[in-house]
């Protein structure tokens, strides 16, 4: 069964029903399904109106679980976005770009998730709506696990939710063997604020493919503040990364994908600093 | 809410459309299926390849991503519709023509989508602009750089092509003569016809790499799937249940019995109504797996009595092959300097990105199956043996190739189609996915390589002693080829007194590992040519000088003893490159030395190559016919499949001026067993060289035979005009009027056939003899950019010099050379294959239109008397000397050499850590 609901009330009412699934850029769907048909019921979202606007307010950056990383890429947001845009352009291609949704990606919950790195930088939330009411939890908390999430049976996120507590350069670096369409062996995405002295005041840093959720380095952020920012490159240390779990898989060993992050987040801050000290 | 079987209404190319299908159903399936727009093609069904790029409400989309039920009201336009309705698109497809942005053809449909939807918004795009646009649509025949200049030149002013007047078209630079249905999207692949009524097959693949196996109950099976035809196993075979592409060697099953012998061997086939067909849950099927210990490796397999994987093979060994020329002990004795190492390749998959496909369909006593393929006559004698049926009752009608590279020389879907419509007497069909194409499709053999190698203090190489084991999978496929052609080309294109070259071609448990672009020589150079550079160092000479001083001249044996006399451009190869050699090490030493963080390096390397074109001391015979028609216009037979590389342009070419007609007045006939003379097999670089002079030769004849008729000598002139041939000689004019002459059995005024077959002899117990008519030589410059904290290597320009005796088609050349580039940079850089991992195009990772640097091709023109016009083969050759070029550039950038491909971020990194401990 496909249903194609237009209205989120009606989505919500079909997914209150038994081995729903959830159909929006189908980027990750339909690779998943291989040669088989889809069995089942299929909900698809994209015709809802509900879930394809980003709304910028004054505390709270609300994207629609429906937008797509192209129409992210070309709205205005706060610089601090602007790892997000970075990420939302190393997605797949641009023919991925158009289709897939930033919920998508987070449902998906693909340690090598692009959108997830820069988003936990950002300390977003996940707006979680069913026909019983609804549900905010951060984005932490909503990743559980590899391809596994916090989403109940019933519920359909409707909304990534940014709260504009941090102003600062942010940056996202993506490695992988080849240009284009490629899955990342590691990825970093850093936000800087800074005071008046050029000392940090807040630093995030989220590393992903180098364990099972993508992962913020709570420890190095702490470390960072205070430091001027042009000796931010200086502080990192490899313990740093000690609360990383990468693997050997056919893209890299996990030595060097630990090796690489600790590179890459370096780089990232880097990054971050040249766009203060600009 | 929509109603689940409510029609899907949607704008489709500018109309109303209605679709029936289900609505969870791809839509590029259902754009095939449904409205018969087969020129958007499908690839992977995973968004990997783009190579069903279609605008979706004027965005560009993957087709086979979309759900037919999310299009409703929606605009969907595919190259169909946009070749008539877009201006951009005609111009676009005009400058792909122009330049030769198209080979095979089936990612263009998705590479001009993607490119048009720039050029409307974007008329004149940078190169990083154009890259973005089509960074997500994979070609693995071009290289994109030629795409790249199509799409940045196509809103200039297109230049129409002027044709070349009769003797002018050997060296023209041509457009391809089948490019116009390639770039709109109507040239039948393999899975682009499905005949009315026609059932579909779907193999049953082992899951292990090695197991027994019992069926079940396969009538109850059938029983209980309604649409389900027939299950087809090992005892449906009529003929014989064993074939392969070396006669010798067959070993190979339709069907396993009993034990499959490697992951995704097929051991039985369904054959149903499509949609019974794509719904069946094969994990229902009634077969009983026993998993047994598997070799999946050559230390395992080699000498492992207990279980050899054929029982005829008791230590596993297919074959060997070996060369030796003077004394090769006494040689590196007597060395000044000897360098030695050992050296790793893996499985390279061909990923073309057109996966196998093809029906069968039974006419009385005879069947005919229309297929993607390299080899149409070695196919038809094979399905002929599987039903126990005469070769003539078989009919292989080849469709357009959308990439061979060698694994279409071996069969695919033919035995399991021909096998059931014989049964069945209605259609079958069948399409492997990318899963199953990678799976159980031929690969490029794993090497494990040893090479010694010494030399004199004036340079001079003395003595190579070389060995290396094949890894060939579970069947024997074209293990012997490499392991005969590798002998014979581990000197590289050097002078080398003392030599001894030792292969064998193990079997494994994995899957078969046969024909790619090169018959193992990739693999020989890329050894060779690095220790090549550390011999050079050691003696502390120039790297391009060293090769220079080594370089093989005509008349010099070759390690077979062979004297070529003439056509010998290896030299000139290398002294071509010389001012960039020069001027980039130049400015990469400038750059390290000015880049002063540390963290980016750049290197120059450089590799030469050899490379015999057709077989192995084997006959390999073409034969073309061409036919003079009443009206003046010359049909060519032309049976040389054209996979891309360009043969149906290039062999009229040659026969256009052979015979003296403007290539404009020649009527290809597609290769079809029926109607085409035995060209033989799309492989060893053989096509322009073997089937290019059968047709020069049958040209001649023609000729000769209009001439005679005229009682005109060899210096006239023809012109070919309607219903007559006019013959100027001096101030004479004769008319041959052709409606006067009776037509043959082919309905031809007049008729010429000629067979060529090259001129070898067959080698010693040593190797020694002529094991090819021609060689063809070059040499590539590789600029790279290494990023010493991450391991990455990035390629950032190439120079490649190829003697190709004569440049037949020099634009198509080009291509050749671009796209051997693109193969040998994904070889160095990123590609192998882990059976039973990566089996998609997300893992498996091939160059993008943003990896590929710009490249340089010079050509050299040293013309061999066997060829056509001199013309040697180009297919093979461009590819050999990339990765060695690059792994050299590395070690120049780097300090490091990886012995083992590809250098992957985390190798090129170990290294590098390595070194720096």
């Amino acid at each position: 069964m496909f249903l194609r609901p237009r209205t989120l009330r009606e989505a919500l009412r079909a997914l209150d029903g038994p081995e729903v699934r959830i159909l929006a850029g189908g980027t990750d769907f339909y690779p998943a399904l291989g040669e088989r048909r889809a069995v089942g019921t299929l909900l698809d979202v994209t015709a809802l109106p509900e879930l394809g606007d980003i709304v910028v307010g004054p505390d709270l950056v609300r994207i629609g679980a429906g937008v797509s990383w192209t129409r992210l890429i070309q709205t205005p947001l706060p610089r601090s976005f602007d790892a997000l845009k970075a990420a939302a352009r190393e997605i797949g291609s641009v023919q991925i770009q158009n289709r897939a949704t930033i919920a998508g990606n987070l449902c998906n919950a693909s340690p090598a998730a692009d959108g997830v790195p820069p988003l936990l930088a950002l300390d977003a939330e996940i707006e979680l709506l069913s026909v019983r009411g609804e549900r905010r939890m951060p984005l932490a908390s909503f990743i559980i696990g590899n391809r596994k999430t916090a989403r109940r049976p019933e519920e359909m996120v409707t909304a990534v939710l940014v709260p504009r507590t941090i102003e600062g350069a942010s940056a996202f670096l993506k490695l992988g063997a080849r240009r284009y369409l490629v899955i990342s062996i590691a990825m970093v995405a850093a936000i800087l604020a800074a005071d008046r002295n050029g000392r940090v005041s807040e630093a995030r840093i989220a590393v992903g493919s180098c364990s099972p959720v993508a992962r913020r380095l709570t420890t190095l952020e702490r470390a960072l503040v205070g430091i001027p920012l042009s000796e931010v490159a200086g502080a990192i240390r490899s313990s740093h990364l000690d609360g990383l779990s990468p693997i050997d898989d056919l893209r890299g060993t996990a030595e060097y994908r630990r090796d690489a992050a600790e590179r890459l987040v370096a780089r990232a801050l880097e990054a971050c600093t040249a766009g203060w000290l600009q | 809410m929509s109603q689940p079987r409510a029609t899907v209404r949607f704008t489709l190319n500018g109309r109303q459309a209605e679709a029936k299908a289900p609505h969870a159903a791809r839509l590029a399936q259902v754009l095939r299926d449904e409205f018969g727009l087969t020129g958007t093609k499908i690839g992977c069904d995973a968004g990997d390849c783009g190579a069903c790029t279609v605008l979706l409400d004027g965005e560009v989309a993957c087709a086979c991503l979309i759900a037919l039920g999310q299009v409703g009201n929606g605009r969907v336009d595919t190259i169909e519709g946009l070749t008539h309705s877009s201006v951009v698109m005609r111009r676009l497809q005009e400058s792909f023509l122009a330049h030769g942005a198209a080979q095979c053809g089936i990612c263009t449909p998705g590479m001009l989508v993607a490119a048009m939807h720039l050029l409307e918004r974007c008329p004149n795009p940078t190169e990083g602009e154009a890259m973005d646009a089509i960074g997500g649509v994979l070609c693995r025949c071009t290289g994109y750089r030629k795409i790249l200049a199509a799409i940045r030149t196509a809103t200039a002013s297109v230049v129409r092509e002027e044709t070349p007047p009769a003797g002018a078209a050997v060296g023209a630079r041509l457009r391809r003569l089948d490019g116009r249905k390639k770039v709109e999207g109507s040239d039948c692949f393999g899975a682009d016809e499905t005949p009315s009524e026609c059932l579909l097959l779907r193999a049953v693949r082992s899951p292990f790499h090695r197991a027994r196996f019992r069926f079940g109950d396969l009538d109850a099976f059938v029983a209980a799937n309604p649409g389900i035809h027939r299950v087809l196993t090992a005892k449906d075979v009529p003929g014989v249940n064993c074939y392969g592409v070396i006669e010798a060697f067959a070993d190979q099953p339709v069907f396993a019995v009993e034990e499959a012998r490697f992951r995704g061997e097929a051991v039985a086939a369904l054959v149903g109504e499509s949609a019974a067909i794509e719904d069946v849950e094969l994990g229902d099927f009634p077969v009983e797996w026993e998993e047994l210990p598997a070799l999946l490796d050559i230390d395992a397999a080699f000498g492992a009595l207990a279980s050899p994987i054929h029982v005829h093979r008791p230590d596993n060994v297919l074959t060997q092959g070996h060369v030796a020329r003077g004394d090769v002990e006494a040689g590196l004795a007597g060395s000044d300097i000897v360098v030695e190492s050992a050296f790793e390749t893996g499985f390279i998959e061909h990923a073309y990105i057109e996966p196998e496909a093809g029906f069968a369909r039974r006419v009385g006593d005879r069947i005919e199956v229309q297929v993607s393929t390299q080899a149409p006559y070695n196919h038809r004698d094979d399905v002929a043996k599987i039903l126990g049926i005469a070769p003539e009752a078989v009919r292989i009608i080849p469709t357009a190739v959308g990439g061979g590279f060698g694994s279409k020389l071996d069969m695919s879907v033919q035995p399991f189609v021909a096998l059931a419509a014989w049964h069945l007497r209605i259609p079958v069909r069948m399409v492997y996915s990318r899963a199953e194409s990678m799976m159980a499709s031929t690969k490029r053999h794993p090497a494990r390589m040893r090479s010694r190698i010494g030399a004199g203090r004036d340079g001079k190489l003395v003595a190579i002693d070389f060995e290396a084991v094949f890894n060939t999978g579970a069947y024997s496929s074209w293990g012997p080829t490499v392991a005969t052609r590798v002998p014979i080309h581990a000197s590289g294109p050097y002078y080398v007194p003392h030599y001894r070259a030792r292969t064998r071609a193990v079997h494994t448990n994995l899957v078969p590992a046969g024909a790619f672009r090169g018959f193992g020589v990739p693999q020989l150079t890329l050894a060779q040519e690095q220790l090549m550079d550390e011999l050079a160092e050691r003696l502390g000479m120039d790297a391009l000088e060293f090769r220079i001083l080594n370089a093989l001249r005509a008349d010099q044996p070759t390690v077979t003893g062979q004297v070529l006399g003439a056509g010998c451009g290896i030299r000139q190869c290398f002294e071509t490159l010389r001012p960039h050699w020069r001027r980039r090490r130049e400015e990469a030493r400038q750059y390290n030395e000015s880049a002063g963080d540390g963290r980016l390096r750049r290197g120059v390397g450089i590799a030469g190559m050899w490379y015999g074109c057709g077989n192995t001391s084997l006959p390999n015979p073409s034969t073309m016919r061409v036919g003079l028609k009443s009206d003046g216009r010359v049909a060519l037979h032309q049976g040389a499949v054209d996979i891309g590389q360009g043969s149906n342009t290039v062999i009229a070419q040659i026969l256009a001026d052979a015979l003296g007609a403007p290539v404009d007045r020649i009527d290809l006939l597609p290769p079809d067993t029926d109607l085409t003379p035995d060209c033989g097999k799309t492989s060893a670089s053989r096509q322009t060289f073997v089937s290019g002079r059968a047709a020069e030769l049958a040209g001649r004849r023609l000729r000769a035979e209009i001439l005679r008729r005229a009682n005109a000598g060899e210096e006239a002139q023809l012109s070919f005009e309607k219903s007559c041939v006019r013959i100027c000689e001096g101030n004479h004019e004769r008319i041959l009027q052709l409606t006067q002459l009776p037509v043959d059995q082919y309905g031809y005024a007049l008729c010429a056939e000629a067979t060529f077959d090259p001129p070898t002899t067959t080698l010693d117990a040593d190797g020694q003899g002529s094991p090819y008519a021609v060689f063809g030589f070059g040499a590539h410059l590789a600029e790279v950019e290494v990023d010493l904290e991450l391991g990455t290597a990035k390629l950032t320009g190439l120079v490649a010099a190829h003697d190709v005796g004569r440049a037949i088609n020099p634009m198509l050349i080009e291509g050749q050379i671009e796209g051997g580039v693109a193969q040998g940079l994904g070889m160095a850089l990123m590609e192998e294959f882990v059976p039973g991992r990566g089996e998609n195009l997300h893992d498996y990772l091939i160059p993008t239109a943003g990896d590929m640097p710009e490249v340089e091709a010079i050509l050299i023109e040293d013309a061999a008397p066997a060829g056509p016009f001199g013309a040697k083969g180009i297919g093979e050759q461009a590819l050999i000397p990339t990765a060695p070029a690059i792994f050299n550039a590395i070690y120049d950038a780097a300090r490091v050499r990886l012995r083992r491909a590809p250098a992957t971020p985390d190798r090129l990194r170990a290294a590098i850590k390595e070194l720096r401990r």
